[in-house]
């Protein structure tokens, strides 16, 4: 019989709030954590409006050489990596650290830790030959993200296959599903897994000013990111990571752990047509949505709530629109729907992860967490999107979803474990 | 090839070309010396990205401010360089 | 799972050779591939060596339209894969797109369009930026522009596992094929030689400063003192046997046969490094005795400390000299992302030819029980060889390819 994969712990640090318990109050109740930015001086932006996390690394056990070696997205992977594995109670049980591993996600590495390093070795912009004796020894660790795993395999102690998974937009979705796969074919039993990001920096936000591509709501931050709402002017950043311990289905009931949910299946395409640019139909988007349905045997009837992409882009929302569509049917019109990057931003890689959690808890609670700020829905997205308020309802199983550069479209189906029988 | 330092006061075909070909290069199937200044940008091989790419070079090197629809409502090379030139215009008497 | 997944192409661009010919031709003698930096002014900084594809103009291999959107590690990925595509002899339309996917893995990404746009901001302002930054510089950009470029609307994957990620890459692309895939191009690539880039690498802390290119590179050596950085790397294609053989592919390489992957215990932990479980891993995988196995592609890290450990981990798998072990690398650098698939190349070039390449410059340190192919080259019938590969932090990565009748 396959190897099934269920979901034992799990960790968020988002904004609004460190912890799963403040995640999800936050996103119950509807709350958003956007605001003016406050990170750095962003006044010199077109767009400066941003969802960051309040966050004390010290205050979360982390040392002063911890701290000063890790870009702030490797530390808010280890944090939430620590709350994961402590949910799981994995450490009180024992782990086989030959059988553990690590797929970790990031979208864009550390562009907080390379802009400070920068400007140290370049005193400023002014040197083309830096001087690399201003350079900082993690600088090298700061290129290569697959450093971030590493920090995570340290803190929880793995030693199976352990990498960082760098999909763009899609990579916690990609992370997640890299590490089922491994638990899956039987290279690992318990695999720690998720994605992190810190993009709110200079040289981030400078890249999306030159595409126009963030709001240009300054002057109301708490209310700029409006997914599906007619009056959206493009995504708002944010920040964050939400790590889980993923392992074995028979193996997590032997040893009597909480099974919050099972991944049980995803799927990705890519649209092999622009980098940043979506084919209207939405047709890839759709086929794997329709793959990773197949993969976990379902229907769309059987779909009880899906956690959309919902950027805050006008063409991502007619594109997503279009997908659901393509691949629910009539469904599409039945299945309430939200994006959650209305309350916590669009943190590129890590919030795939972070809506798989979201995901995880509406499961846990029969409750749909809201798309906040829809208040004049766009006429061309006439779907039910859950607008400004959580909705109690019956959710066994959810459909998540992520698109990003490069044309990449990922999918991942969730269920609760006791909903379908192998 | 280097844009002037001091801001320059007319928008040129010239200037398009120059801007289009170090911006964001050139479709091999297109002539960019050819009669194609009523033909859309997006015939001519420059989809959204590479026009934001141009949009902003314009900026730079003429310092001024473009509409964020500017290559929307303006979808072929002669009509851009109208508005530039009334941009440019436009900036000039609020400097005088 | 009984369809073996099969090398149906390859494509190369290293400092020893652009082109798979080329590269052969260079590597089987171990002709130099390292010189002096000459893409900056390397003289105020200790390494001033490098591994460098000369002659390599974009715009010779690149449609006008994607050059100025894309760094150097992205043009060098591009052009290896469009070697890679001929040589398959795959055109599009020939495979459903949906069976089509790219798994590659990156290490620090566009450095140099980074490093560029990052002297624009802190230099001019933020309105210097580039559009293109928002996605020249991250390390997704190779597998989605060869996605755009060839048509690969299946599934696009990256992964970052620093030197060892080549092989992580190659794996993730037979999974895609083992979960019905039908063609997957993989690989890596890294193109760290810019003034940015040379930083980050100098802050590594492991770079050698020698300043002999015959010299400065030396693994297994007693002189071992360091690495010499290059770029580049490699992309293959990867076919579902069943696939390849319905659609006539005209040349199979070779079976990628097996893998494992293994992180080290913590530092100072006193514990064994997860090397020789890595091999133990794939050679299971490949259900392949270690006596089957005729060369090892060496990670070769170049310092003392990880030297020890992988020839430690070689000879408890293989037993004392109980197999040939060779690093062709010791020719152009270290390439990062890019090291291991540019091995994966030369091992099924190995097979074909019946030659294995020489670790060049090296004379073996007595401390090391291994049977190095130092110097010149060795002609033996290759029908299985293992590559390794080590990354920063502790990833251990083995590879087992095998001749395909």
């Amino acid at each position: 019989m396959a190897r099934r994969v269920v979901i034992t712990g799990v960790g968020v640090l988002a904004p609004g709030g460190t912890g799963t318990g403040a995640f999800w109050r936050m996103l119950s109740e509807g709350r958003t954590a956007t605001r003016e930015i406050t990170l750095f001086d962003a006044s010199g932006f077109r767009s400066r409006v941003a969802a960051e996390a309040d966050f004390d690394p010290r205050a979360h056990g982390l040392t002063p050489r911890e701290i000063c070696r890790m870009d702030r997205a490797a530390q808010f992977a280890v944090v939430a990596a620590r709350e994961a594995f402590a949910d799981s109670g994995l450490a009180l049980t024992g782990l086989d650290p030959h059988r553990t591993g690590v797929s970790l996600g990031t979208g864009v590495g550390a562009p907080g830790a390379l802009d400070r390093e920068y400007r140290a070795v370049s005193h400023d912009g002014r040197l083309d030959l830096v001087d690399h004796t201003y350079a900082s020894p993690g600088l090298y660790d700061h290129f290569v993200p697959s450093s971030f795993a590493a920090e995570v395999a340290w803190a929880v102690g793995a030693e199976g296959p352990v990498t960082t998974v760098s999909t763009g937009c899609t990579s916690g979705i990609d992370s997640v599903a890299h590490a089922a796969d491994l638990i899956r074919e039987g290279s690992a039993d318990v695999m720690v897994t998720g994605a992190t990001d810190a993009p709110i920096s200079p040289i981030t936000l400078a890249c999306f000013d030159a595409i126009k591509a963030t709001t240009t709501y300054n002057d109301q931050p708490g209310t700029a990111s409006r997914p599906f709402d007619a009056s959206r002017k493009g995504f708002v950043l944010g920040e964050g990571a939400a790590v889980f311990v993923l392992e074995e289905l028979t193996a997590a009931r032997r040893r009597g752990a909480h099974v919050y949910a099972e991944i049980a299946g995803h799927a990705a395409r890519s649209s092999a047509f622009h980098m940043t640019g979506l084919r209207p139909d939405g047709r890839e988007l759709a086929e794997a949505v329709t793959v990773a349905l197949d993969a976990a045997r379902l229907h769309p009837a059987d779909i009880d709530y899906v956690s959309a992409h919902g950027s805050g882009t006008r063409q991502n929302d007619l594109h997503e629109t279009a997908a659901y569509k393509l691949a629910l049917g009539e469904h599409a019109h039945r299945i309430p729907m939200s994006s959650i990057k209305s309350m916590i931003g669009h943190s590129l890689g890590s919030v795939g992860s972070m809506e798989i959690a979201a995901s995880v808890l509406a499961m846990k609670h029969h409750v749909v967490p809201p798309t906040a700020n829809l208040r004049t829905p766009d006429p061309e997205c006439d779907l039910d999107y859950v607008p400004l308020h959580a909705r109690e309802h019956r959710t066994d199983a959810v459909l998540t979803v992520g698109s990003g550069f490069g044309g990449f479209h990922s999918a991942m189906v969730l269920t609760r474990p006791d909903r379908r029988t192998a | 090839m280097k844009g002037p330092t001091v801001a320059k006061t007319e928008f040129t075909f010239d200037d398009l070309k120059r801007i289009l070909l170090d911006g964001a290069g050139a479709d091999e199937e297109i002539d960019l010396d050819g009669d194609i200044l009523d033909t859309d940008f997006e015939s001519l091989g420059y989809e959204s990205l590479a026009l934001l790419e141009t949009g902003g070079r314009i900026e730079r090197e003429f310092a001024i401010t473009l509409d964020d629809d500017v290559f929307t409502d303006n979808s072929t090379p002669r009509a851009l360089i109208a508005a530039v030139n009334e941009t440019l215009r436009a900036a000039a008497l609020v400097d005088a | 799972m009984s369809a073996r997944t099969l090398v149906t192409g390859i494509g190369v661009a290293a400092p020893s050779g652009l082109g798979v010919e080329d590269f052969w031709a260079a590597t089987r003698v171990g002709k130099n591939a390292i010189g002096p930096v000459t893409r900056f002014d390397a003289s105020s900084y200790p390494s001033r060596l490098a591994g460098e594809i000369h002659g390599f103009d974009a715009r010779e291999h690149l449609p006008g339209r994607l050059v100025p959107q894309t760094d150097r590690v992205t043009q060098l990925a591009l052009a290896a894969a469009d070697h890679a595509f001929a040589d398959a002899g795959v055109a599009p339309g020939d495979i459903d797109p949906y069976g089509m996917g790219v798994v590659t893995a990156a290490g620090s990404g566009g450095v140099e369009f980074g490093g560029n746009e990052l002297r624009k901001l802190w230099g001019r302002g933020a309105k210097h930026v580039s559009a293109y930054q928002s996605f020249a510089w991250f390390h997704a950009a190779n597998s989605g522009q060869i996605s755009i470029r060839h048509g690969l609307s299946g599934p696009s994957g990256v992964v970052v596992s620093d030197h060892a990620g080549g092989l992580d890459a190659l794996a993730q692309a037979r999974r895609q094929i083992r979960a019905g895939g039908r063609l997957t191009a993989t690989g890596g690539f890294d193109a760290p030689v810019s003034p940015w880039g040379w930083a980050a690498q100098l802050a590594g802390g492991m770079m050698s400063a020698g300043a002999e290119p015959e010299r400065a590179y030396l693994p297994f050596d007693e002189d071992a003192a360091g690495y010499v950085a290059g770029e580049g790397g490699a992309l293959l294609v990867l076919e579902d046997e069943d696939s390849a053989r319905s659609r006539g592919a005209r040349t199979v390489y070779g079976e990628l046969a097996g893998y494992g992957a293994t992180f080290d215990p913590r530092p100072g932990s006193g514990r064994e490094p997860g090397l020789r479980r890595a091999i133990d891993t794939a050679l299971t995988d490949a259900g392949c005795h270690p006596a089957e196995v005729d060369v090892v592609f060496a990670d070769a890290a170049g310092t003392k400390r990880l030297d020890r450990e992988e020839a430690e981990a070689i000879t408890s798998v293989f037993g004392p000299r109980g197999v040939p072990v060779t690093a062709p690398k010791t020719t152009t650098g270290r390439l990062g992302a890019g090291a291991a698939p540019v091995d994966v190349v030369s091992a099924v070039l190995s097979m074909r030819e019946g030659l294995i390449p020489p670790t060049t410059n090296v004379e073996l340190s007595p401390a090391y029980d291994l049977d190095l192919v130092a110097v010149r080259p060795r002609t033996a019938s290759v029908r299985t060889a293992v590559v390794l590969a080590r990354g920063r932090g502790g990833f251990n990565s083995a590879v087992i390819v095998r001749a395909v009748d």
